[in-house]
């Protein structure tokens, strides 16, 4: 069991010490730098084409139809048909297009999705690099698709692209606010920006049992964050086509749909690191509760996806500026109190007095829109 | 306006939607001129899908103008037959046997089922639902579908009806497969509803967009689920009972606002009413004959005829003027689609880029009949 439970930290640490009989230190060390950012991206292409998999056949099923199964066992190597239909389409540039911006933005796309990789502790150990600005870090990085995206959307010379582009602008700032408003609550609670230090301060309790409208708020704006349903805008197909990347095809189209499905990944693994515990939990091993977890929350963006219909720009900022942020602050402010309150009571007050603060505060909103509601029902009647 | 004054310089841009864009539901066009995501103006250009359907009317002979009503809303097959045949029956003054009477409401009625399914679905669609409700709406469909090809070997294009009656009796098991469906569908339209009546997003998406007030939407002649959304009560199988509607006991479902959700909400009623209709005719239908005999060269006398009936988007009427010979002198289809469609820039304007499909989708427009 121990084994199983360190085997890639073990691996590695046999491969260091193997490669250190005949090699300098630095030179062992820029192999095995070299051989986990090679495995990330490995392990990250093989999620997608799972995922890719995974959400078409989850999909059918939720459309009542079977999804793809034409190729290979239940279909599941429909990604490589795919991708060589990806890889074999003409690329097209238009001939308005601004060139470099336009070639350049796909590649840069996908370049913060595999940096945010870098912090994501996937297992006892299991992290590329341990920063002690860990969360910080994801949340500079990751802001860097927006400007990739608003290139592609301008570079296209397109009305719909650019249409794409600007409302990518708008949702991406404005939901990065309670994004990291809601997250600020468990930093609070370990004290530390570090993704390994949060996941090793959930070792008795998942911060969702502390944090759970936290939770729920850092869940909505991520699910805005990477332009999935209903909070997809930026693509929305109905209106604009396909948004920001209505003029690519082939591969460089691949590559946005490839961050994409990598974004939407990594905020499913930082909602299981930050709220879920991370890698903790007991008889599997770390690596696969954390694979179990992400795809927990995966699971639940494709649910999300496939039930409910789009929202309007102007409603999707009212939610983020009018609802999820005044709704963070709350929290943010109430969690410091109760932390304040029952500081040296021990763990269970801690969680009994978070739960009935969340309590009280989701009993405050629902009054108060009850009480809007109603006010608007009884002026119509009045007018 | 109010952004000059802050000393920014802005433009408004013109989108071209279509002709080939995801939701114009066909070969539609609008050309929408945006002021950021704002409608300031909306012209629609239709015609793409112009194929003379009037004048070929007039070459072809009266019979050989069914099937081609069956093309003009492809999704209503039954009742543009019906529609047609009608008419055509007004003019010759032919007497229907009772049986083919009922047979025609049941797959009328089937007809308007189908169609406001899957106008909700489309409309889902272009709210940005992935398919959900649109494949659920198809799912049941094929049921009717399905019953549609027992009677008339056909699924769409039915070609079913014929002066004086209908093409073939229905087969022994038709009745049987038919009171399943009815038994089935209330079960089928009450999850649809605990899905989307009462979400939020639909409601937030749908509720005070693209209002029609009841004035404007006479003045436009709008007709069919568009004019009773916004609550006008009239309904040509009431107002102007044709057939044998008198006979059958229904409502007529109205909005009282005239927005998208209205809209809604009135298909998912007549979804009801239908199934009250085919209750009573599964009840009521008599045996006997189900086609008159008519002369193999049928010559319907000199004169002009206008009949109209409620179809499942609105008012269908076919206007045939007859010189006595076999082909008629004139022949002229008044679409509800088409004139639905006119009032969709006064709908449209000061609202925002994703509300104009959504509008779209809930006039419920089927271009095969927009562009004859």
């Amino acid at each position: 069991m121990a084994f199983l439970n360190d085997l890639f930290v073990n691996l590695s640490k046999w491969l260091s010490s193997f490669l250190a009989q005949f090699l300098p230190t630095w030179a062992v060390e820029l192999i095995m730098m070299l051989l986990t950012i090679v495995s990330l991206i490995i392990f990250v292409l093989v999620t997608i084409m799972f995922i890719n998999w995974l959400e078409r056949k989850t999909v059918g099923r939720f459309q009542d139809r079977y999804g793809p199964n034409r190729v290979g066992p239940l279909g599941i190597l429909q990604f490589v048909a795919d991708a060589i239909k990806m890889f074999t389409k003409e690329d097209i540039t238009p001939a308005n297009a601004d060139r470099a911006i336009f070639n350049l933005a796909p590649v840069i796309v996908v370049v913060p999705t595999f940096l945010v990789l870098a912090v994501l502790p996937f297992g006892r150990g299991m992290v590329a690099a341990d920063l002690n600005i860990g969360f910080l870090y994801i949340v500079a990085v990751s802001s860097l698709t927006t400007i990739a995206i608003l290139l592609a959307g301008w570079g296209s010379r397109n009305k719909y692209s650019l249409l794409g582009g600007m409302r990518v602008v708008a949702q991406m700032i404005s939901y990065e606010v309670p994004m990291v408003l809601s997250a600020l609550g468990v930093i609070m609670l370990t004290g530390s920006l570090s993704l390994v230090s949060i996941v090793e301060g959930q070792s008795r309790v998942p911060f969702i049992l502390l944090q759970p409208l936290g939770f729920l708020i850092y869940f909505i704006s991520a699910v805005a964050e990477v332009n999935r349903a209903p909070f997809d805008l930026p693509e929305a197909e109905s209106e604009i086509i396909a948004g920001y990347h209505t003029e690519y095809s082939g591969m460089k189209y691949a590559m946005f749909l490839l961050a994409e499905y990598i974004n939407a990944f990594i905020v499913s693994s930082i909602a299981a690191t930050l709220f879920l515990g991370g890698w903790q939990g007991p008889l599997l091993p770390p690596y696969l509760w954390f694979i179990l977890k992400a795809y927990g929350i995966y699971f639940l963006l494709m649910w999300l996806r496939f039930t409910l219909p789009r929202l309007r720009i102007d409603q999707l900022m009212g939610l983020a500026w009018k609802f999820l942020v005044p709704l963070a602050l709350v929290n943010l402010l109430v969690m410091g109190l109760v932390m304040t309150l029952t500081q040296g009571r021990g763990l269970i007050t801690l969680v009994l007095a978070s739960l009935v603060a969340n309590g009280l505060i989701v009993a405050a909103v629902v009054t108060i829109y009850g009480f809007a509601k109603w006010r608007r029902k009884t002026m119509r009647v009045a007018t | 306006m109010q952004r000059m004054e802050t000393g920014l310089r802005t433009e408004t841009i013109t989108v071209n939607m279509g002709p080939q864009h995801p939701s114009t539901h066909g070969v539609f066009r609008m050309i929408v001129t945006l002021d950021g995501e704002t409608i300031v103006d909306l012209e629609p250009v239709m015609g793409y899908l112009h194929r003379c359907q009037e004048k070929i009317g007039e070459r072809n002979t009266y019979l050989q103008n069914i099937p081609y009503t069956d093309r003009l809303d492809y999704i209503c097959s039954m009742s543009n037959n019906m529609a047609y045949v009608m008419a055509v029956e007004k003019l010759a003054q032919i007497e229907v046997p009772e049986r083919a009477e009922y047979i025609r409401i049941i797959m009328v009625e089937l007809t308007r089922i189908v169609n406001h399914m899957l106008a909700i679905g489309a409309l889902l669609n272009d709210l940005g639902c992935f398919f959900t409700p649109m494949l659920y709406g198809l799912r049941e469909r094929e049921r009717i579908l399905d019953l549609f090809e027992m009677a008339s070997g056909s699924r769409m294009m039915c070609n079913y009806m014929r002066f004086g009656g209908v093409r073939y009796d229905l087969p022994p098991s038709f009745m049987a497969e038919l009171k399943s469906v009815v038994a089935a569908l209330p079960a089928f339209i009450d999850e649809f509803e605990r899905l989307l009546t009462e979400n939020e997003i639909v409601l937030v998406r749908c509720r005070g967009v693209g209002v029609l007030p009841p004035e404007k939407a006479i003045a436009y002649s709008c007709t069919g689920p568009l004019l009773r959304a916004s609550g006008v009560d009239y309904d040509i199988r009431k107002v102007d009972s044709y057939s044998i509607y008198e006979r059958f006991d229904f409502d007529v479902p109205l909005g009282r606002n005239g927005d998208v959700y209205d809209r809604y909400l009135v298909r998912i009623g007549e979804m009801r009413q239908s199934l009250r209709i085919l209750e009573q005719a599964i009840e009521g239908i008599p045996e006997g004959e189900i086609s008159v005999k008519l002369p193999r060269v049928f010559k319907p006398p000199e004169g002009d005829v206008y009949h109209r009936i409620e179809s499942p988007k609105g008012e269908l009427g076919f206007y045939l003027v007859s010189d006595g010979s076999t082909n008629p002198y004139r022949y002229k289809i008044r679409s509800p689609t088409f004139i639905n469609l006119t009032v969709l820039p006064e709908l449209c304007k000061g609202h925002k880029v994703a509300d104009v499909v959504a509008i779209l989708g809930s006039i419920d427009i089927v271009l095969g009949e927009v562009d004859r």
